[in-house]
């Protein structure tokens, strides 16, 4: 049967290390986020495409300041982060984590940077979870 | 797209407007603030105010559930300004909650239902750890698609940030400007959380290091402090700590009441011509990263419901929970054309003796932004100063006539503007 269009469908893919979207069947319209309900034509039948997985960098940030779950993965002040807006070849842009570049040199990452899509696995067991990242 | 022209079913003026003093303030709730607030209103009302006259309230608020353990607030707000039955709705709209509140107080006495509304907004966020504010307002969000990716509040904004770098060239230095302009408005407002200038944050901390016997940090000026990493570290780049609004204790109201009884509490009512309110996807989702769609929305409905256009404005207070954000407003109302902004910052146009003050109350970023409470605050503000009532503050030499608010939930999610007008 296929999986609902829900974040928790989202997220299962991801845990699959497929990143998926919704593409509506009656207007083709392509959703990342995935959605149930098309906006452009108002259809209720969509269908599952991964992406290819490929893009480019259209904004971002380095954080220092970070909330409790990046916290929890030894992120802060000495350690920031570097996470943005990917646009897909396909469309559709996505926010992620951006991997392979200096987080402590922001002046140095560029919009337009090439990306392929990376997951982050945290956790263990039932609390395992696959985090979206796209690495330069 | 619904272009049609809508005007109000009947015309709404303000006549009585307070904040309480803005900051961390140990000991107090949400009900003390929202009382200090309403006092002043109450003062402020020229020929008098029977508060037995108000009809009903309306209150923004964002999480007083996270950040103090307390929802349903609306009857508790209603009760300690004694205005018990009357009806009390909280209105959450994220950052924007006052802003959306007031739009649901005039709608309330425009459609004929009520002849007098207290609008106000209340913000208690200090009781809580830093670490836990980003997360309640990182609840503003999309909790299921940027959360994750770890984007916080502040990062949001950023990213916005090097959106408009890279599309503008708008430099660091740039947002640098509006925080020192911001700080040089809210030296001059007894109400902001930072009543103080750059110059005097550098001066004070210099003090601290001396009575500590530390080293003595030493900067060329304003830009120098800015620029040092110690002294104002990065949030999230390119957002630094002084680029940022802090987390705030505050409350406003606003008195609404329909125009044909304005005359009855003051001679000098303000009021309400133009409103409008938006909503816009998540930041991913946006075509331009560079602004916010709902708020070029909001301010097309305001502007056509007021019949003046952007030229027309004389101050206005805008949403500038980061100073990006305030480049970016003032670019998305039509003041300046997109990317021209920060040259306007750069320039001083925006500046209080500038031919268009944007911020003369300091600003989120000097005044304090109480989130539910901000966008009420900025319709204080601009009360004071159409009265010609800011004192040290006052714009000089302009009789203001017209002015503009402009309120943003979150990213832009949803988004408020207002326009008053002294008649
Ligand atoms: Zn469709």
């Amino acid at each position: 049967m296929e999986r609902e269009f829900t974040s928790a469908s989202f997220n299962e893919f991801l845990g699959e290390k497929k990143l998926m979207a919704s593409k509506c069947i009656k207007c083709g319209a392509l959703y990342l986020p995935p959605r149930p309900l098309c906006i452009k034509c108002f259809g209720t039948e969509m269908e599952w495409v991964e992406m290819k997985g490929k893009g480019k960098l259209a904004a971002f940030t380095t954080i220092a300041i970070a909330p409790t779950l990046m916290l929890e993965e030894g992120y802060g002040r000495d350690n920031p982060y570097c996470t943005g807006v990917v646009e897909l070849e396909e469309g559709p842009k996505i926010s992620a984590r951006i991997l392979g570049v200096d987080a402590k040199k922001p002046e140095e990452i560029k919009i337009g940077t090439p990306l392929a899509v990376d997951f982050v696995e945290r956790g263990e067991g039932e609390g395992k979870r696959t985090f979206l990242a796209f690495k330069a | 797209m619904i272009k049609k022209s809508r005007k109000l079913g009947r015309g709404v003026a303000i006549v009585g407007a307070g904040v309480c003093k803005f900051g961390t303030l140990k000991g107090r709730s949400s009900r003390d603030l929202f009382v200090e607030a309403f006092n002043e209103m109450r003062a402020s009302v020229d020929k008098g105010l029977e508060i037995k006259d108000i009809e009903a309230l309306y209150v923004g608020n964002f999480s007083s559930d996270f950040f103090e353990g307390q929802g349903h607030i609306a009857p508790i707000m209603a009760d300690w300004v004694g205005l018990v039955p009357r009806p009390a709705t909280r209105v959450e709209g994220a950052c924007a909650s006052g802003g959306v509140a007031l739009r649901e107080g005039i709608i309330a006495i425009a459609s004929g239902l009520y002849d007098m509304v207290l609008v106000g907004g209340v913000e208690k966020m200090t009781d809580l750890p830093t670490e836990r504010v980003t997360d309640t307002l990182g609840g503003a969000s999309d909790v299921l698609y940027e959360v994750p990716a770890g984007f916080t509040f502040p990062g949001l904004y950023a990213a916005i940030a090097t959106a408009h770098m890279n599309k503008y060239g708008t430099k660091v230095e740039h947002f640098m400007k509006v925080a020192i302009k911001n700080h040089n408005n809210g030296a001059l407002n007894p109400k902001a959380q930072f009543n103080s200038t750059i110059k005097d944050v550098m001066a004070s901390r210099v003090k601290k290091a001396q009575e500590r016997g530390q080293p003595v940090p030493t900067w060329e000026n304003e830009m120098g402090f800015l620029k040092d990493d110690r002294a104002n570290p990065v949030v999230a780049w390119p957002m630094r700590l002084f680029d940022c609004s802090p987390i705030t204790d505050g409350a406003a109201c606003l008195l609404l009441v329909a125009e044909d009884m304005a005359k009855n509490f003051t001679d000098t009512p303000i009021y309400i011509i133009g409103v409008g309110q938006a909503s816009d996807v998540a930041l991913h989702d946006k075509e331009d990263l560079s602004c916010i769609g709902a708020a070029k929305e909001a301010a097309r409905q305001a502007y056509d419901m007021a019949g003046v256009g952007p030229e027309d404005i004389q101050i206005a207070e805008v949403h500038d929970c980061f100073t990006i954000a305030e480049i970016v407003a003032t670019e998305d109302l039509g003041f300046f054309k997109p990317g021209e902004g920060a040259k306007a910052v750069e320039d001083g146009v925006t500046a209080r003796d500038g031919a268009k003050p944007i911020n003369t109350s300091g600003g989120l970023k000097s005044k304090g932004h109480p989130v539910g409470a901000s966008g009420v605050a900025q319709t204080v503000e601009v009360w004071h100063q159409m009265r010609g009532e800011a004192g040290p503050r006052q714009v000089p030499g302009m009789d203001i006539k017209l002015a503009l608010t402009h309120n943003v939930g979150a990213t832009g999610g949803t988004c408020v503007v207002h326009i008053y007008e002294r008649r």
